[in-house]
């Protein structure tokens, strides 16, 4: 299989090396798997698992109007995050459709967001498009920045070890730029399996040393395939399957990262508080699949025959060992709704998300 | 790869072991390796009859779903049971313990040698 014309991450020898799977992924040639999906979807539950997840994008706001750009584009309210804190936040057309799902850095000086790849160009257009009556600068730092996530219950000591900061006091969804493996880097205490872990972004020369050491000290590399089942098993969302143009933040049950309340009006504000009031046109839920099969994404929901709407993610469940998914429904749809497997309905019974927490310490 | 020299293959990475008129069908080892982890097996019902190259059933990884074509047309004389509660017997042993249908053949379709499939993973992957 050629994979001709797909960027590649600083980190691209390493899993070449590791004898990685390489897929095309939004564009970039990213490694699926190296042993094996559920081997490395367990490794990060029960030790620590190391992700590149160097396509995602990096936008900049810079200038005097910096926060007043990024309070207009995103909807949580960022004039409430300290410096050295990160929030989770959508990005909305004017009509509430999802532009993107971002993570918003208050650093001293400036913002950082950190977009998905696969929308990197369109929200960098976005962001530059309804900022320009702004003194602010948008810049796509994307290129300059390699992003391993350090996720799993030893993810904490084993980067002790590799650092000099304690990151006891590194509270989740804080960072701080600090050295690990005498790298310069900025420590995030976040990540996307519902682990404890940390996302550590750094220039792309240091990415191939500082990712060998992590593992040398004791990480499993992990690959898209089992990021995405243990973010489902989060209960997380994942852009394009339960965010798109056409899916609210509120419809996808993320509203704790809208604040509809926000003094600043943000783009799609109207919209979502009159959804609010009006009552929502889908709900997004999670489901077990009850008989045999595994529903997948964009598989029909129905009940009684009639089409009420879409699987938007679907898996077997390394952790559970069931059939999980979500989907996008009518907002009638009760406890129990069938999913049509190749033609063939399969009942299934919504559960409480997410599927799996971890036990706080 | 292992593609054992008595076996006959097709083109999307099945393998047939004739004996006498039954024939025996799996998913090559290439095949369970690109699938990576199987965790079900939809299997077809005893009795049923196929043609070379309809769609048998599906063998689904972690990852995604993929169908199952017979090379040969026939009627299933035996299902492979044990795959329902152990579908990684397929990652563990695709040619032997992870065989899935058991066919009574009546019609073969376009099979390959275990050396023009050698060819034919080659052509693929490059």
């Amino acid at each position: 299989m050629a994979n001709e014309g797909l960027r590649r991450t600083p980190l691209y020898d390493e899993h070449k090396s590791l004898g990685a799977r390489l897929v095309d992924f939004a564009g970039w040639e990213m490694p699926v798997q190296y042993e094996g999906i559920k081997a490395e979807h367990n490794a990060v539950r029960n030790h620590a698992g190391l992700f590149d997840v160097s396509h995602m994008g990096e936008a900049v706001f810079r200038g005097a109007d910096a926060e007043v750009a990024v309070q207009r584009l995103v909807t949580r309210d960022v004039s409430r995050l300290d410096e050295g804190q990160a929030g989770y936040s959508a990005v909305c057309y004017e009509d509430g459709g999802t532009v993107d799902d971002v993570i918003v850095y208050r650093r001293p000086d400036d913002f950082l967001i950190v977009v998905n790849a696969s929308n990197r160009e369109k929200d960098l257009d976005h962001f530059r498009e309804n900022t320009r009556d702004l003194d602010v600068e948008v810049a796509d730092e994307s290129d300059n920045w390699a992003l391993l996530a350090l996720q799993g219950p030893e993810a904490a000591d084993l980067l002790q070890n590799l650092t000099d900061t304690d990151l006891s006091t590194l509270k989740p969804f804080r960072f701080v730029q600090e050295e690990v493996a005498d790298a310069k880097t900025i420590i995030s205490r976040t990540g996307y399996t519902g682990e404890d872990g940390f996302e550590l972004y750094l220039s792309p020369d240091n990415a191939p040393r500082v990712w060998r050491e992590i593992l040398e000290a004791g990480a499993t590399p992990a690959g898209l395939g089992s990021r995405d089942t243990l973010r489902l098993e989060a209960g997380m969302c994942l852009y394009g399957n339960e965010l798109d143009p056409e899916t609210t933040p509120l419809e996808a049950g993320i509203g704790f990262a809208v604040h509809l309340d926000k003094e600043q009006e943000f783009i799609g504000q109207e919209a979502l508080k009159t959804e609010k009031e009006e009552g929502l046109r889908k709900k997004l839920v999670g489901f077990e699949v009850e008989g045999r099969g595994i529903a997948r994404h964009d598989y029909p929901v129905k009940v009684e025959e009639e089409d009420v709407g879409r699987v938007t993610s679907g898996t077997l469940s390394p952790t559970l060992g069931k059939a999980i998914g979500l989907a996008l429904v009518s907002p009638g749809v009760e406890d129990r709704f069938e999913v049509v497997i190749r033609d063939r309905p399969v009942e299934v019974h919504t559960v409480p998300l997410p599927f799996y927490k971890r036990e706080k310490k | 790869m292992s593609v054992p020299e008595e076996l006959q293959y097709t083109r999307s990475h099945e393998w047939v072991r004739t004996e006498g008129d039954t024939a025996t069908i799996g998913i090559t080892d290439h095949a369970q390796d690109e699938l990576g982890d199987i965790v079900f097996v939809e299997l077809p019902e005893e009795g049923v009859t196929f043609d070379a190259g309809d769609s048998f059933g599906t063998v689904e990884s972690v990852k995604a779903v993929s169908d199952l074509y017979t090379p040969v047309g026939g009627e299933v004389v035996e299902v492979n049971e044990a795959l329902s509660d152990s579908p990684e017997k397929i990652n563990e042993d695709p040619y032997g313990e992870g065989w899935i249908v058991k066919i009574q053949v009546s019609g073969k379709g376009d099979l390959l040698s275990a050396s023009d499939y050698e060819q034919f993973l080659e052509a693929e992957e490059s």
